[in-house]
């Protein structure tokens, strides 16, 4: 069945940070353009999760008066706080000694989501058509191999694939260029990567978890503009993270929580770790008394520079955290990703008005101060892989001493969904059972994300070999899916005797680390119907 | 044939609601808004009733602060041929409405009016009767399904002890159940021919309609914390238990 054709100059997967600040600087270049820009949350903002403290340089750059457009960027950071947390005591760190990347008093505690549907405010006054709740489910190829744009998700499909009353078909959206902004792990972006060869002779892409709550604390525990980050305990010395407090407006809070997806104890639950880190007493006297108002998880991307695929091929950019732009030492990627975007902006404007090819991307990318960020940040994190103790050290002189410019690069040396080591070698974790107060379940939580997909449509996640889990998986390394997953989507249950793999898909929060972290990369997530997943509000 | 078609814009049903601290009412800002979802089955029926050859005009209508236009917008995406938003500020309760729509029903003269059977933000249930005493036309509410005739309807009305089927006489109001149809997806063409259709934008003072609440809303709490269950060894058990400590059976 032939499907519609919509025609555009530009197509935009993703309404993040990245593909909105594409949209925008599109239209500023030439208002002429037609641009459309597809998202999959049911309106833009909803799936957006992050700390957030925001630097303003790329913002600044696309929309300098943005301070007299109403924007939601109020809050500026007032004080700083880095601790090492022990078992139960900690350790402030003057924050003279933290590298330049990490302070932040000229920068914003904001709410990405909240940023998000502005920007879509302001594209959207420059004539760029959004469309929520239209997935971007296939990319659509020319005949030279090259990206022709993509095919949004047929609606209205039952659980065994057939159509339902209500099908509506996807329409085909055609673009001379197409931009891929779909963040951390798109599903899109993963499959650009394998068919362009984009990853050649670059490192193993890396990435995190995150977590993040919003509480409603009291007052007299409130410090509007305080921004306090910890690396320590619950993780053991072996383990990258740490977590974020940022004391926003309105009595709000935003913590979280970050775990490198490198870790290698399979009993190892990040959920569980960020939980547990709010019994700590520097943590709980803060939000005792208080109230959690949200929750929510996704994956983020930490390879930086090694890691960074080739960011152009033929018909399409990659950018932001679809490709990899985070920059990982300041803990910040919004900022890098909105240059990207730009970037971008700029480079399609010259191939469609000047005939350029889209390889211009890459000179303007290395002449940006963009690269010159993230080349400088690049060996902060595999230096990590040393353990908590010599990264820090190491990063004291790298970024200290150096400010990131040694004369040699360290390597990632291997994927996250390698490094799991076999259940029985590993140590069991005992967690302790949540007190509905200061910690939850993960059930409780989910309910807070408000997520929810469509009864009776197939499972998006999907399994290439459905045995694996079972036969394979539960016996090598205990099914780690049930603790990776942030909102308990997989299951091992019993039933008469014999294990049996559940997947809850209606509860993915969209967060992609299942498609990361499964060892034998068995699991692909792929677009759910339109609308699905967490509607997130001031994330 | 004409069908008017209100929709109204509430908090989306997947959204947890929050009451704000001081008990003033519930937090609604960064908070995700859809229509109400039985006003999305009323605009479905009216489509299929247009489809089906039996009506001309299908108009959707809303009532509420300026971004209520979205809610229209999505009426049109669906099948609406045109809009109106009649602007109030602030909450604007069932009889206010109803006074807006009599105004509206009376300039349009549509020969149905249909609507959900109640929002899921008030649960009140009241507009559709209350335009009904209004207009003084026949009413026909929870509707799960319409058939029309020549000059009545033939609906059947999900009611306490199961359905019941009534014939009523046009002009009228129908309020829609959840079961009277499952409403289509709006597809991106239809999203793009939409913004070109028109949205009439009429001041509810214009109409002579005063909104201003009747009801004094004295506090808003959360429904108490449900205490975690008990797991019962045997059906004795529980059959003992309901009987004597739950009371029961």
């Amino acid at each position: 069945m032939s499907r519609e054709t919509m025609e555009y100059d530009v197509v935009i997967v993703g309404g993040g940070p990245s593909g909105l600040s594409a949209a925008i600087k599109l239209k500023q270049l030439d208002p002429n353009l037609n641009v459309c820009l597809l998202e999959k949350a049911s309106e833009i903002g909803a799936h957006i999760l992050s700390g957030n403290v925001f630097e303003t340089r790329a913002l600044d750059e696309l929309l300098p008066n943005w301070r007299e457009l109403n924007s939601p960027i109020q809050t500026k950071v007032s004080k700083e706080k880095f601790l090492f947390l022990g078992k139960t005591k900690s350790l402030s760190w003057p924050t003279w000694l933290l590298p330049a990347v990490q302070q932040n008093h000229k920068n914003y505690i904001i709410s990405l989501a909240n940023l998000c549907r502005w920007l879509a405010e302001q594209a959207e006054a420059l004539g760029v058509e959004i469309f929520p709740g239209f997935p971007a489910s296939e990319i659509l190829y020319r005949d030279d191999g090259s990206v022709k744009g993509v095919a949004t998700q047929d609606m209205g499909i039952d659980k065994e694939g057939n159509k339902k009353d209500s099908f509506e078909p996807g329409i085909d959206l055609l673009g001379k260029v197409t931009v891929f902004a779909e963040g951390c792990r798109g599903h899109l972006g993963k499959q650009l990567i394998k068919k362009f060869e984009l990853d050649k002779g670059k490192d193993p892409q890396q990435y995190g978890i995150g977590f993040k709550e919003i509480w409603e604390i009291d007052q007299k525990n409130h410090e509007e503009g305080l921004v306090m980050h910890t690396a320590g305990w619950p993780l053991d010395n072996n383990t990258y993270g740490g977590s974020f407090m940022y004391h926003a407006e309105n009595k709000q809070i935003f913590l979280g929580y970050v775990i490198g997806l490198d870790y290698k104890n399979p009993h190892l639950s990040p959920f569980d770790e960020f939980q547990r880190f709010k019994t700590h007493p520097a943590i709980k006297k803060i939000i005792e008394g208080g109230k959690r108002i949200s929750y929510g998880a996704r994956a983020l991307i930490e390879g930086g520079f090694q890691s960074l695929p080739q960011m152009f091929m033929p018909g399409a950019l990659l950018v932001g955290c679809d490709a990899g732009t985070l920059n990982m030492p300041k803990i910040k990627g919004s900022h890098t990703a909105m240059k990207s975007g730009i970037i971008a902006a700029e480079s399609i404007h010259e191939h469609i008005k000047f005939n350029k090819n889209l390889s211009i991307f890459e000179d303007k990318f290395k002449n940006s101060w963009l690269y010159d960020e993230l080349f400088k940040a690049r060996n902060v994190k595999p230096s990590f892989s040393w353990g908590l103790i010599l990264g820090i050290i190491f990063t004291g002189i790298d970024q200290i001493l150096f400010r990131g410019k040694l004369p040699f690069t360290l390597r990632h040396k291997h994927a996250d969904h390698e490094t799991l080591k076999n259940a029985n070698e590993m140590p069991k974790i005992e967690y302790p059972k949540p007190d509905n107060i200061i910690t939850f379940d993960k059930t409780s939580s989910v309910y807070l994300t408000g997520t929810n997909h469509a009864e009776n449509q197939p499972v998006h996640l999907q399994l290439k070999d459905p045995g694996l889990p079972i036969n394979y998986t539960l016996e090598k390394f205990d099914e780690p899916a049930q603790r990776y997953c942030p909102a308990g989507v997989y299951e091992v249950q019993k039933e008469n005797d014999v294990n049996k793999f559940v997947i809850n898909s209606q509860n993915c929060i969209h967060c992609k680390t299942c498609d990361i972290k499964e060892p034998s990369q068995n699991i692909t997530w792929v677009t759910p119907e339109g609308g699905g997943g967490p509607k997130y509000g001031n994330m | 044939m004409k069908i008017l078609v209100a929709v109204k814009r509430v908090i989306d049903y997947n959204v947890q609601i929050r009451v704000k601290e001081d008990g003033s009412g519930i937090v609604t800002d960064n908070v995700k808004m859809s229509t109400n979802p039985p006003d999305d089955n009323a605009i479905e029926e009216a489509v299929k009733i247009k489809e089906a050859g039996k009506a001309t005009e299908v108009v959707a209508i809303s009532v509420g602060e300026e971004k209520a236009q979205e809610t229209v917008r999505k009426a049109l995406a669906v099948g609406a041929d045109r809009g109106i938003l009649v602007k109030a500020e602030g909450t604007v309760e069932p009889l206010a409405v109803s006074k807006i729509l009599q105004k509206i029903v009376e300039k349009e003269k549509p020969d149905l009016v249909f609507m959900g059977k109640q929002a899921i933000d008030d649960d009140c249930n009241q507009t559709g009767q209350m335009l009904a005493a209004l207009l003084n036309w026949p009413q026909a509410t929870f509707a799960s399904k319409i058939e029309i005739k020549e000059k009545s309807l033939e609906v059947i009305r999900e009611i306490d002890e199961g359905l019941e089927t009534i014939e009523v006489n046009m002009p009228a109001i129908v309020t829609c159940d959840l079961r009277l149809n499952e409403p289509r997806y709006a597809s991106l063409p239809n999203i793009m021919k939409a913004k070109k259709k028109p949205i009439e934008q009429i001041n509810a003072s214009d109409l002579g309609v005063d909104t201003k609440p009747r009801i004094d809303q004295i506090k808003v709490e959360e429904p108490p914390k449900r205490k975690a269950g008990i797991k019962v060894a045997s059906v004795e058990e529980l059959v003992q238990k309901l009987k004597n400590e739950a009371k029961v059976i």
